[in-house]
């Protein structure tokens, strides 16, 4: 029964803190700086999440690294989101397969 | 309408393969923390948060307060508030109360994300479409993982735990190789997060603390440098 206080206030906090700023803030805003600062705001965060946590994603180093190489070969080619991702999976569970069977 | 409602379903369907392959890893690992595949799949369907909710599954796991929690929970889905405020701007200006009430239900990294390529303005149905699957997946991958807890190798979870990064390479590489404001905004957030993360003095920084403060600045930074035209965002065009 605990756990579903825990999952309740997780919501609650959550759901609040995508309605508010959707909510309140009905006109345009007009600030440039603010317009250009939250045009940036996803490819910070997405980058910041990432790196560098990827590299330590999976067991061996090397295997992450060489499913981020997959991954921006792909995306530098315009492939799509499950192209990618499907690849950088691949990658990293067959390099580390390899690693394995090497020793 | 139900054009709309089925390109946005469209739009969502490797949002919902990536959300299942994640929330898969992120039900395994509810299981260690004692939470059963049900009590993960309502956490799942009431929250969509990947960063969130494994979060939220360390202070069930430690005994953590509610304080703690919401805390928790507040510090690392601020970054939502960013995004609610940035995609308002694209939704249209008479959109009633209520549209707006469901459109903040499920506004993720990659539903923002793939909500802000769109190319026309934001309508409900496109939303409710673009938000469907992505919630079904995250749940039931979710559920199917705690589920399935024990019978699956550790080296295929570990491997599709990759994919959810891949997504985020997937949506940003590109924007970055056309325009170099991106790109300069990108890097600047890959830097300051490798400093928060090898710098000894700033390692203490939790890592929820950190993504906020590398966002902010290297979005602000990119601001200040290259402010985008006041007519058209610079970067809604299809890559």
């Amino acid at each position: 029964m605990k756990i579903y206080v825990y999952i309740f206030v997780m919501a609650a906090v959550t759901y609040l803190i995508r309605l508010i700023p959707l909510t309140l803030i009905r006109r345009q805003i007009q600030n440039r700086f603010l317009k250009s600062f939250l045009y940036y705001v996803p490819y910070a965060c997405l980058m910041a999440m990432t790196f560098p946590a990827v590299f330590y994603a999976a067991d061996h180093l090397l295997a992450a690294v060489a499913g981020v190489a997959a991954a921006a070969f792909l995306a530098l080619r315009n492939k799509g989101l499950v192209t990618v991702a499907a690849a950088a999976s691949v990658t990293v569970f067959a390099v580390s397969w390899a690693m394995e069977l090497l020793g | 309408m139900k054009k709309e409602f089925t390109c946005g379903l469209r739009d969502g369907i490797p949002i919902a393969l990536g959300y299942f392959a994640v929330s898969f890893s992120l039900g395994i690992t509810m299981v260690s923390a004692g939470i059963s595949a049900l009590q993960g799949a309502v956490m799942s369907i009431t929250n969509v948060t990947s960063a969130g909710e494994f979060a939220g599954v360390r202070v069930i796991a430690a005994g953590g307060t509610l304080i703690e929690m919401a805390l928790t929970q507040f510090i690392i889905n601020l970054r939502y508030a960013l995004m609610s405020m940035s995609l308002s701007q694209k939704l249209d200006r008479e959109m009633p109360f209520w549209q707006r009430f469901v459109i903040a239900f499920a506004n993720t990294d990659e539903i923002f994300a793939v909500a802000m390529n769109h190319q026309k303005s934001l309508t409900l149905p496109y939303m409710i479409g673009l938000q469907s699957l992505p919630i079904l997946g995250w749940t039931a991958g979710t559920f199917l993982g705690a589920a399935a807890c024990g019978l699956m190798p550790a080296s295929v979870s570990v491997a599709m735990n990759v994919m959810l990064y891949g997504m985020f390479i997937a949506i940003v590489f590109p924007v970055a190789k056309k325009s170099k404001p991106a790109l300069v905004v990108s890097l600047l957030a890959v830097f300051l997060s490798c400093l928060f993360r090898y710098a000894p003095f700033l390692q203490g920084v939790s890592e929820a603390l950190s993504i906020i403060i590398c966002t902010a600045a290297a979005a602000a930074l990119g601001a200040v440098l290259f402010p985008v035209e006041d007519t058209e965002r610079a970067g809604s065009e299809k890559e």
